[in-house]
């Protein structure tokens, strides 16, 4: 990484900091530690499934609502603030500014997450009283979620760089939530034929894999994740990455700033 | 001036939210709403897991938690209806198919004649054989499964033949086995089912399994002793011509020792017409014999 991506992750980082982003991990603490225990009392036989299942959820919530709204604002924020300008002004290319900005917020949320998964395993130790080896299957369903995380912020960044932050917002939405549909899509379009069946293929192919990286309920139940899945999804979540920074990079470069 | 403002809004929030509270309490007792506790908004266990996005895991807890709430509330009543807890277990178990609580717990809830539970053996039998689809390497689920026919519908052959492939399973308990063998047997001897009892209460870490099997297990002991007493009563009323009318003249005759007693501590009751019953029908739930009219 050059080093002026560097500068502007680092400052991309020190800025979601100033503007409170982590705060979400006091949320986080509270719904851990007043939850959990209530929950499992006016449940049977579900506590340490129940606290899988809320923790991992409640990661990936704030981590795709973090994603999608810090997202769209990286661009349009230093649009509107007029910072910008002076820093393409020091030979720092569009592409490198999209990419420092796409990195810093995924360190962001690499904190954020690494945060939130220390204070599960607090509360796991709490509950069981000891670790077994099928609690560090659950870093699998975390990473996971952190490149969900990643594969959402480009989408955020993708859309913010042609469009007003509300409707990047919405667009990035709904890709998420077409994204958890992508195995039904391809589904369908295996079933219809014609243009129907090409579209459905094509949007299948489009929308994110997320279905694949969300595998926070077989964790709960002590499931392994086969280490194939865990390398296509890392793959996959780099190559999709990728494409919309590079969507993202080669819009902004032909966007007219003034 | 501005410090008065504070001061003045803060009472006013403050007087405000608890005008809401006091009001909302009487709103409630001056217009009650309907029983919603059988009203299901979204009735497709399959539409429910399409919605929650991936979170099907935390829904199907929260489902799960729905289903013990609904079933405690209900059981507390002494209701004869449980018309929503097949449908919440199937979405609950949709959400959710390798939650083997939900299968053990919900079928039990479906099984037991009301009030200790909704008294639907078809519909527990087929939430726990969807249970073994999903999870065809729980042996816990073959055991329910059998328990429901030997118990609930007294289909013995079945029993066995779940009994048997149950115990197949890898890592299951060998008195699998052995209750395929008692199925073919004696499967309506009180014996057997004090064997599968005392097995479940040695089994369960739960503690709510554990005093449901223990429940059971003072059942059948209050089954077994009822006919007891009652053989006692018919002797007194051969020699004498007419019924005991207490305990004391069965024990001057010498057929009992002493006053019985239930295994949960209270007297037995002795009827005028010669009959023995319980005293409290609630401590002993599950019992086949001698429930007070």
């Amino acid at each position: 990484m050059s080093r002026r991506i560097w500068a502007i992750a680092f400052n991309t980082f020190k800025e979601a900091v100033r503007d409170r982003i982590l705060y979400n991990l006091v949320f986080f603490a509270l719904l851990l530690v007043a939850s959990a225990p209530l929950l499992g009392e006016i449940s049977i036989g579900v506590q340490r499934v129940l606290l899988i299942n809320l923790s991992l959820s409640a990661i990936s919530i704030f981590g795709i609502v973090i994603s999608i709204f810090v997202g769209i604002s990286l661009v349009s924020k230093e649009i509107e603030r007029r910072t910008l300008y002076p820093v393409l002004s020091r030979q720092v290319g569009r592409g490198e500014f999209i990419i420092g900005k796409y990195c810093g917020l995924a360190g962001t949320l690499l904190v954020n997450t690494a945060a939130m998964t220390a204070g599960f395993y607090v509360e796991l130790l709490l509950m069981t009283r000891s670790f077994t080896r099928a609690d560090a299957n659950i870093l699998i369903a975390i990473y996971f979620l952190f490149l969900q995380f990643i594969v959402i912020i480009g989408l955020a960044l993708l859309f913010s760089s042609f469009s007003s932050p509300l409707l990047s917002a919405l667009f990035a939405l709904s890709m998420f939530v077409a994204g958890t549909f992508a195995v039904d899509l391809r589904a369908f379009a295996t079933m219809a034929h014609g243009p129907e069946g090409w579209l459905a293929r094509a949007a299948s192919y489009v929308v994110p894999n997320l279905a694949s990286l969300n595998v926070i309920t077989r964790v709960s139940h002590d499931q392994l994740i086969a280490a194939g899945l865990v390398g296509y999804n890392t793959l996959y979540t780099f190559v999709y990455a990728a494409a919309a920074a590079s969507g993202a990079v080669l819009i902004f470069s032909r966007r007219d700033l003034k | 001036m501005n410090r008065r403002w504070t001061i003045l809004a803060a009472t006013v929030l403050v007087a405000s939210m608890t005008a809401s509270v006091v009001l909302v309490s009487r709103i409630a007792a001056a217009y009650p709403s309907s029983p919603m506790e059988d009203v299901l908004f979204i009735s497709s266990p399959e539409f429910v897991k399409r919605a929650s996005l991936g979170y099907s895991g935390l829904l199907a807890d929260i489902y799960w938690m729905r289903v013990v709430q609904y079933f405690g509330r209900k059981h507390a009543r002494d209701s004869m209806e449980y018309k929503a807890l097949a449908p919440l277990l199937d979405i609950t178990t949709t959400l959710d198919p390798n939650l083997i609580v939900a299968y053990e717990w919900g079928s039990t809830f479906l099984d037991q004649p009301p009030p200790s539970g909704a008294g639907d053996d078809n519909a527990a039998v087929a939430l726990i054989r969807k249970g073994i689809q999903n999870n065809p390497d729980e042996w816990h689920l073959y055991f329910t499964l059998a328990f429901i026919q030997y118990l609930g519908q007294h289909d013995y052959l079945g029993a066995a033949k779940t009994f048997e492939e149950g115990s197949k399973v890898p890592n299951a308990h060998p008195w699998m086995k052995i209750m395929a063998a008692k199925m073919l047997t004696d499967a309506g001897n009180l014996e057997t089912a004090r064997y599968m009892w005392q097995n479940i209460y040695n089994e369960s870490t739960d503690k709510n399994l554990k005093h449901n099997a223990e429940l059971h297990l003072a059942s059948l002991v209050v089954d077994e002793e009822i006919p007891q007493l009652e053989s006692a009563v018919s002797e007194f009323r051969q020699r004498t011509g007419y019924n005991p009318s207490s305990w004391r003249d069965l024990i001057a005759s010498g057929l009992l020792r002493a006053i019985p007693r239930d295994p949960t501590g209270e007297l037995y009751v002795l009827r005028n017409d010669g009959h023995v019953v319980v005293a409290d029908l609630k401590k002993l739930p599950f019992i086949n014999r001698g429930k007070p009219e």
